[in-house]
């Protein structure tokens, strides 16, 4: 589609306020010999009790549908898994249901997690997302991925879907970032800055202490790419729960936990990147149509939209989500986000997507210093702090879970429990990693609305699921 | 004596002879730091898939005879009417109505240009394709869409001019019978199996 009906403009509205209760994780690596998939899912629920001062058996009998998002069947080979995770779990016969989006599918199990609450359907559901990549070695792992992109015009060509989601980074490497050496360090410091995050974050599965150079001496994998630019392969599970506010009250009693409001919306774009037709730009309340009047101008090659620089599902997300929710400046409104670093350029290209910074001009919000938790260039707080997890580079990228990590993540801002939940000696111990001796509390202080992006491939399904205490609401009636 | 799986179809039927997979025997997986206690298990696993091109086969069949297949609306009701799609769609993406397929290969010929491309020095398993891959992305005159390919001999760069090549001599009737060099390329320079 290049033109929009007002009828596919329609801006979402739920049918009755949405929470966000708890959520809960389970430790994440790139293998797990001793663990089958669903004692992760265990770990995660069990989690997601405690929050709540709960037994899980408890928190169980609240739970009234079930949400579950596993993308790669062929990498668990296991068709069905949602069944074996649901009785493992112990909750049978309730219904259930899988979702896969790639990428996104941990931001699209929440959307529907969403809307069965929101449509009064069900008062609590669980979402719980996870996914099994070391089933096979990387080989076998990158063509397993690849059959992701279309198998008859894509997917041969070399079975590496870097091959074709990296066309885009260089056309975005070339037209925006003009191929300057001070861009390619400007991404380079986006790996810095989320490896440097996961050490303070038991869960993640890379930490590291580098340096921008040793992102620049990391091997290329698809020029101007290297290793160090791209996200983590994991194992692991996420979930969340989701209830209307009578529940959300009697759930939340005993608990540190404030229930959340929690919107989730929706973007799409074509599989094959190749395959988008020209269109305007979609505009987000704080932009104008004047302000890209003379865009091939400045970004020579930029004129075609989405073109491959884009991502046109990632832009729809947040174009429904800033008019359900009353956003109307992502960087004024909100006070943290974890978004989808696939690759470092990605994360540049979803800062535009999302309305952080005008098309073409992502990297100031890193050059800036906005996007830490500290600003490295005053000292003071980041203003829009993002992937303080370690996000998908740092943290894990366990593709169905990964989207409810990032939901667990902002929560925890906004639950002010985030030293809590990452601090814990024992659980440091208990996930045989050591805490480093700098562990840095990175709690947003005083954070009341927060966004995580949750994205499949090259764009083909974007989720923004944004979170706000409801004190603290742009839209009363939203 | 083993036979790769072949199919043909008659009467609107697959016909298949051959072998569709291959059996390995299952091997535990043992914890070396812990007393060769058992953990898991491999599942050895080898089949071949059987795969219709639908309404697209006539794309691929014509690579194998050196044409570039493209597709139009030609729906007089349709808004988009006129737009051609490369790559081919079986339908118009707004009407719905059955596009008019059309030979595209001078209009490739005469227009071709690099909109973006990749160097890839990582391949998947079952890739047979020389690395680095040279993953390009092709822009074409009067064309709505680009299509994604790779360059067989030379460096990519946007905007550099490219004409197709066709592995007509042993065709793979896949995606990967279709291939570039850049404009200028001669004739005896092409990879094995490939003409213009
Ligand atoms: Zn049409």
């Amino acid at each position: 589609m290049i033109k929009f009906s007002e009828q596919q403009l329609q801006v979402p509205k739920l049918m009755r306020p949405v929470y966000l209760v708890t959520a809960g994780q389970s430790k994440f690596d790139r293998a797990f010999p001793d663990k089958r998939t669903e004692e992760l899912c265990v770990d995660a629920l069990t989690m997601a009790a405690d929050m709540l001062s709960m037994e899980p058996a408890e928190l169980k009998k609240y739970i009234h549908t079930c949400y579950y998002g596993h993308f790669a069947d062929h990498f668990g080979d296991q068709l069905l898994g949602e069944a074996v995770i649901h009785d493992r779990l112990g909750l049978d016969p309730l219904g259930n249901i899988g979702v896969k989006t790639g990428g996104a599918t941990g931001g699209s199990t929440l959307w529907e997690a969403m809307k069965a609450v929101a449509s009064g359907y069900s008062d609590c559901v669980l979402a719980m997302g996870w996914e099994r990549m070391d089933e096979v070695p990387t080989d076998e792992g990158n063509f397993l991925i690849s059959c992701a992109a279309d198998k008859d015009w894509e997917g041969p060509l070399g079975h590496i879907y870097t091959g074709y989601y990296a066309v885009m980074a260089q056309k975005y490497w070339q037209v925006f970032g003009k191929e300057e050496e001070s861009f390619r360090r400007t991404l380079a410091e986006i790996s810095v800055k989320h490896h440097g995050y996961a050490r303070f974050n038991p869960f993640a599965q890379g930490p590291l202490k580098i340096t921008v150079e040793d992102v620049l001496k990391s091997p290329v994998v698809a020029y101007p790419l290297r290793a160090l630019d791209a996200c983590l392969m994991s194992v692991g599970a996420a979930c969340a729960i989701i209830c209307d506010e009578p529940t959300a009250i009697k759930l939340t009693k005993n608990s540190k936990n404030k229930p959340l409001r929690i919107y989730v919306t929706a973007g799409s774009h074509t599989l094959r990147p190749a395959d988008r037709r020209d269109m305007e730009i979609p505009l987000l309340p704080n932009e104008t149509a004047e302000q890209y009047k003379d865009f091939g101008k400045r970004f020579p090659g930029g004129d075609r939209y989405p073109g491959f620089t884009g991502f046109l599902g990632a832009r729809m997300a947040a174009w429904y989500a800033y008019r359900m929710t009353g956003i109307k400046d992502p960087t004024e409104d909100l006070d943290v986000i974890e978004l989808h670093d696939a690759f470092t350029i990605s994360d540049v290209q979803t800062y535009e997507d999302i309305g952080i910074r005008p098309y073409g001009e992502g990297r100031t919000y890193v050059e800036s210093g906005d996007c830490y938790h500290t600003n490295p260039h005053t000292g003071k707080p980041g203003k829009l702090p993002s992937n303080l997890s370690g996000g998908l580079i740092g943290c894990m990228h366990a593709v169905g879970a990964t989207g409810i990590m990032q939901t667990f993540e902002i929560a925890c801002h906004l639950w002010d429990r985030w030293a809590e939940m990452h601090g814990d000696e024992k659980r440091w111990k208990e996930f045989n990693r050591k805490k480093p001796a700098d562990w840095t509390d990175l709690q947003v202080k005083g954070a009341k609305r927060a966004l995580a992006i949750s994205h499949a491939g090259v764009g083909s399904h974007v989720t923004a699921t944004i979170l706000m205490d409801p004190d603290h609401l742009l839209k009363k009636d939203a | 004596m083993s036979m790769f799986g072949q199919v043909f179809v008659k009467n609107n039927q697959y016909k298949i002879k051959g072998d569709f997979h291959h059996m390995t025997p299952n091997t535990p997986i043992r914890d070396a730091d812990n007393g060769w206690k058992l953990l898991g298990v491999t599942n050895p696993r080898d089949m071949t898939y059987i795969h219709s091109y639908g309404g697209e086969a006539a794309f691929f069949e014509a690579l194998s005879q050196g044409k570039l297949m493209a597709t139009r609306c030609d729906n007089p009701k349709c808004e988009y009417k006129g737009s051609v799609y490369q790559p081919f769609r079986i339908h118009c993406p707004d009407c719905l109505k059955k596009n008019t397929v059309i030979d595209m290969t001078d209009i490739a010929k005469k227009s071709a240009k690099v909109h973006t491309f990749m160097v890839c020095e990582r391949s998947g398993a079952f890739n047979i394709l020389e690395k680095p891959i040279k993953f390009i992305n092709i822009e074409f005159d009067g064309v709505a869409t680009i299509l994604m390919s790779y360059l067989s001999i030379g460096e990519p760069a946007m905007g550099m001019r490219v004409v197709p090549i066709f592995k007509k001599q042993g065709p793979t009737y896949t995606i990967l019978d279709l291939s570039w060099v850049p404009a200028g390329t001669k004739e005896n320079q092409l990879p094995e199996g490939f003409s213009f």
